[in-house]
């Protein structure tokens, strides 16, 4: 395996930002009520984790180290304030069922953990590929935990009522069900990756 | 190129050209995206209208805003000329994302007589099951239930005062308020009510 197909592959698997580095968990906990909000925060992550990553890689020897953080925290506000309101003005729909949880992802700790871990050390080109693995990673890991949340809770997974929904346990859905839901899949996700 | 050393010119330096370069992306999206997010939120808001009129050329919609469960709540609501509550479309909420988010399709399922509140008669009095009322709650969102019914009714007496004619319930800008002036006649008992507009 190559440098890039490893660095990509990381953030996918041996260092899942939710299972592996359990990392960012705000986000992971609170918008993971249904599959289809868990995907989209995923997607927006992602789309910032890249973006950061390539600018940061490519301003990191103008940036003094003792200023460092301040200055990643600025660059990925930037982008994410970018990608509001671009959502806002090109994709009203989405906007609407995500609106709330955009804002958060400045302060998910993957985002500033990437650049601070991997893009203030490595070249663009390789950043790119971390910040798509892990934004890919952070996206999957999200909507698998969307979706046994909404099924258990529901009885539906991306809106398709599998069971009534009467039959559905509702601590699923609520704060409880997430920190039960994610103790099991890390459990689960420790279990496979050990082998 | 070396990295720069952390001396106090540097870091001034850096940090002030990184927030500048910032502000100016920033400034150039906002300017980009800015009719369009207008236009987004005016055609929102006409889509919103006709959708809670549902296609009755007389109805009225009416925008109200109450206290949710997690904020403010703001509702749209469509009558016909008798008060029948044509439709409803949540322009706005805060509340808990699987449980309160609900009130968005909750009461407009057709098919659920107990929880739906389309096609009937409003009375400005509508309450929840457990109240008393009428209407089915969201199951574990009562009080996002009751704000929504809340909506509703408020939504209704505004549209009794200015029936026929659309109004804003909400907002200080383009709020109508209504007084109601009683002048009694001398050589009789009746009272007649006269509504006065302050615009």
């Amino acid at each position: 395996m190559n440098n890039g197909t490893k660095t990509f592959l990381n953030g996918i698997l041996k260092e899942n930002p939710t299972f592996g580095l359990v990392l960012g968990m705000c986000p992971t906990l609170a918008t993971t009520t249904s599959a289809i909000n868990g995907m989209s925060m995923g997607l927006a992550t992602l789309f910032v984790l890249v973006c950061s990553n390539v600018v940061i890689s490519l301003l990191k020897n103008l940036i003094p180290d003792k200023v460092r953080i301040p200055s990643f925290i600025v660059v990925i506000a930037t982008f994410v304030t970018m990608v509001q309101l671009l959502m806002q003005a090109y994709l009203p729909a989405i906007y609407e069922t995500l609106g709330l949880f955009i804002p958060l992802i400045v302060v998910n700790c993957i985002v500033l953990g990437r650049a601070e871990a991997f893009a203030a050390k490595n070249p663009v080109g390789l950043s790119a590929l971390d910040g798509l693995g892990m934004g890919l990673g952070f996206t999957l890991s999200l909507t698998v935990l969307g979706a046994i949340r909404e099924f258990l809770g529901t009885g539906a997974v991306f809106g398709l009522t599998v069971f009534p929904e009467n039959y559905g346990a509702l601590v699923f859905v609520l704060a409880p069900g997430a920190f039960i839901c994610l103790g099991y899949l890390i459990a689960v996700m420790n279990k496979v990756l050990k082998k | 190129m070396a990295k720069l050393a952390s001396t106090f010119r540097n870091m001034a330096l850096s940090l002030t050209v990184i927030t500048l370069v910032a502000a100016a992306a920033l400034a150039g999206i906002y300017m980009l995206t800015e009719t369009r997010i207008n236009q987004q939120k005016q055609e929102a808001e006409l889509s919103a209208q006709k959708a809670v009129l549902n296609g009755d050329e007389n109805g009225t919609a009416v925008k109200v805003a109450v206290d949710g469960f997690g904020g403010k709540m703001i509702v749209m609501v469509g009558f016909a000329q008798d008060g029948t509550i044509l439709g409803y479309k949540i322009l706005e909420h805060q509340e808990t994302p699987g449980l309160g988010d609900k009130a968005t399709w909750w009461f407009k399922k057709t098919d659920k007589p107990a929880q739906n509140i389309i096609g009937r008669q409003a009375t400005g009095q509508f309450r929840v099951s457990k109240d008393g009322g009428e209407v089915d709650a969201i199951t574990a969102a009562t009080i996002s239930s009751r704000a929504f019914l809340k909506a509703i009714n408020d939504a209704y007496a505004e549209f009794k005062t200015q029936q026929g004619e659309e109004i804003e319930a909400w907002s200080g800008a383009s709020v109508i308020m209504t007084d109601t002036v009683q002048v009694a006649e001398p050589d009789s008992t009746q009272t007649v009510e006269m509504e006065v507009q302050n615009e």
